[in-house]
């Protein structure tokens, strides 16, 4: 656990969020906080909830009930590219890059917030268009640098490994220098090696630009070693909320456990 | 080792960044270039300038126009031709009424009608699909033309129905109407793509033709890391049909002389601009302009083939041997090589980095 950095005030808050679909209640009065600058880890069994709490801070899931509080505003509901705009950025449980674009351009579409140049300008490619992109360049090559994936820079995001694809999609994220970074199981599906690289990009970007983490994640080892605060949701409830040493001494939290496998 | 990588280290993100960033291939365009403007016009008669080069030029315009929005931005449209119908009819109004106007300016102001027109064609692309946007593209298609030819106001109530190119001069030189020589014709339409086609490769490699591919291959995901679809798309739109429009003025004005709106025909223009970037490649510039190359060129071939080797061939069998070969090739890319020719001459390039060698 890293307890070096000083974490901060709240600076999320959900409170009482509900949400179904159809006949399936995904999401049942959560309340919970997230303050600035510490790793949150959010764990539950499958289907508990999780991806959609994610969605519904991000804005891509609509609430039915229940108050986000961002940075002191409070709201209901926004778009998504709204939510990127204030700092919100994400990663996808099931890979969600642009899969015809070459790594660095799908690094470089996470700074498209930050760019303002309009089209006469990218069309003469002359002058301010010019100096931004080369600017943003710079900026998407430090990131490069920092996640060890230079050699695949110019190659089409298809045809890269899975734990590749994780980590251009964190890059992407990045990218777009977010206060809050949410991420939807960023090792699922990776070997022993790959989560310990992984684990260490996440600590060094929380660690290195004071960003904001809120992951989903099953390997409980994982989540015990790099999470400050545990969120734990069953069928949509929040059983559990704490330091991971409390979370894991939980009673309920055990029994939501038992028999559940996880992959 | 002709063409080669090696040695030509980017010493800065500018020259990576270059369009052309290997010197071969820069003093290729640079040799493409020359021979277009200097030797082309030398050697070319008026047949060849005529009935091969200049609707190839027009065409390999329209063709970048349809990829910027179906190529790189993903929005199947099936509209080109009302798109192009604009830009033309455009262009005979404005000309008609202020013909102290540069027809060039008036060329390049009635893109941006057309641009207008292809914003509001655009709009049932936010709710919209593949498929679905299609027919709504289709239907623009036919309500346009439709539109032309019902109401006399956009043909100037001309009796026979068309648009005819009025004589016009720039700097003297008569560039329009019936006396404008093919070779000036053939410069204008090949100076307007090599412009446009620059300023396309200048918006599909920056913040623009990302958004776009962004949109093309998630649209969530493009969503979550802020852009905005409706102003992604739209833009699409519009600078699609600015192009289309261009395209379709110069295809009356520099090409045609006079024409209805059939010569904006769905299969007249429509599908075979389509055609055009499913061979050349969806979503390459390069491929715009070969896949143009590739469908004006072929029938003329098939027609003239034959008689090159004495056999005889009626023309209605060389007809359905085009048909046969482009449904063919159609169907063969859009299976084995979505990205079509543009593709193909990437790969030859890689091949010739390493000829002789095998690997
Ligand atoms: N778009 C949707 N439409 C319908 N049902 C949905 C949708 N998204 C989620 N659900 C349902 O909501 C419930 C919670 O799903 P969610 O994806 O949030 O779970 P999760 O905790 O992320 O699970 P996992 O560990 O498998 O990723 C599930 O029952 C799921 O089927
Ligand atoms: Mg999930």
């Amino acid at each position: 656990m890293n307890t070096a950095r000083d974490i901060g005030d709240v600076l999320l808050k959900v409170e009482d969020i509900s949400l179904s679909f159809g006949g399936v209640q995904a999401l049942r009065d959560v309340t919970f906080e997230v303050r600035a600058r510490e790793v949150l880890g959010i764990i539950g069994p499958n289907g508990a909830g999780k991806s959609s709490m994610l969605n519904v801070i991000n804005g891509f899931y609509h609430p039915d009930e229940g108050r986000i509080t961002y940075k002191g505003t409070t709201r209901t509901a926004m778009r998504p590219h709204e939510a990127a705009r204030q700092g919100i950025a994400r990663t996808f449980q099931n890979i969600a890059l642009f899969k015809g674009m070459s790594t660095l351009d799908n690094i470089m579409t996470g700074r498209n917030t930050m760019m303002h140049r309009n089209f006469l300008w990218q069309a003469l490619y002359l002058g301010p268009a010019r100096t931004e992109e080369l600017e943003h360049r710079g900026a998407v090559e430090r990131i490069i640098d920092f996640l060890e994936i230079e050699a695949i820079r110019k190659t089409p995001v298809g045809r890269l490994p899975y734990g590749l694809q994780k980590r251009v999609e964190l890059g992407r994220a990045l990218a777009a220098e977010p206060e809050l970074l949410l991420l939807d199981e960023p090792m699922a599906g990776m070997n022993l090696e790959e989560k310990e690289d992984m684990c260490r990009f996440i600590l060094d970007v929380n660690d290195e630009f004071g960003t904001t983490i809120a992951l989903i994640e099953h390997d409980m080892a994982v989540v015990m070693d790099i999470c400050d605060r545990v969120v734990v949701l069953d069928y949509g409830r929040k059983i559990a909320d704490g330091s991971p040493d409390q979370v894991r001494a939980d009673q309920g939290v055990v029994d939501a456990y038992l028999g559940v496998s996880h992959g | 080792m002709l063409y080669r990588e090696a040695g030509q280290f980017k010493t800065s993100y500018a020259k990576d960044q270059a369009v052309f960033p290997i010197i071969q291939d820069r003093w290729f365009i640079a040799l493409v270039l020359v021979v277009a403007y200097g030797v082309v016009p030398l050697v070319a008669n008026e047949y060849w300038l005529q009935a091969v080069l200049i609707p190839f030029l027009i065409f390999a315009l329209a063709a970048i126009g349809l990829n910027l929005l179906t190529g790189y931005a993903g929005q199947l449209s099936l509209g080109t031709g009302a798109f192009m119908a604009v830009g033309a009819y455009a262009t005979y109004k404005i000309t008609t009424v202020f013909p102290e106007i540069n027809i060039l300016v008036v060329f390049v102001m009635s893109g941006f009608v057309a641009a207008g027109v292809g914003i509001v064609f655009g709009l049932p692309s936010l709710r919209i699909k593949g498929f679905y946007l299609a027919v709504a593209t289709l239907a623009a298609q036919f309500f346009i033309l439709w539109l032309f030819n019902k109401v006399g106001w956009f043909y100037n109530d001309n009796p026979s129905g068309t648009i005819t190119a009025p004589p016009r001069t720039v700097f003297g030189i008569m560039v329009a109407g019936p006396r404008a020589t093919a070779e000036v014709r053939y410069f204008i339409s090949l100076t307007f793509l090599v412009i446009f086609a620059l300023l396309a490769k200048n918006l599909v490699r920056g913040r623009i033709g990302r958004s776009w591919m962004a949109i093309r291959d998630m649209d969530v995901a493009a969503e979550i890391i802020g852009i905005r679809p409706l102003q992604t798309k739209l833009l699409a739109f519009a600078i699609s049909s600015f192009y289309c429009g261009v395209a379709g003025a110069l295809y009356v004005f520099a090409y045609l002389g006079s024409a209805e709106t059939e010569a904006f025909d769905l299969l007249q223009v429509s599908f075979p601009v389509l055609f055009m970037i499913i061979i050349g490649g969806l979503g390459s510039i390069l491929g715009s302009i070969l896949g143009a190359a590739f469908i004006i060129l072929m029938p003329i071939f098939l027609t003239n083939a034959p008689a090159l080797f004495n056999l005889p061939m009626p023309t209605d069998l060389s007809k359905h041997i085009e048909e046969i070969i482009l449904g063919g090739l159609i169907v063969f890319l859009l299976i084995v090589e979505p990205k079509g020719f543009a593709r193909l001459w990437q790969i030859a390039k890689e091949k010739l980095r390493r000829w002789p060698f095998p690997y």
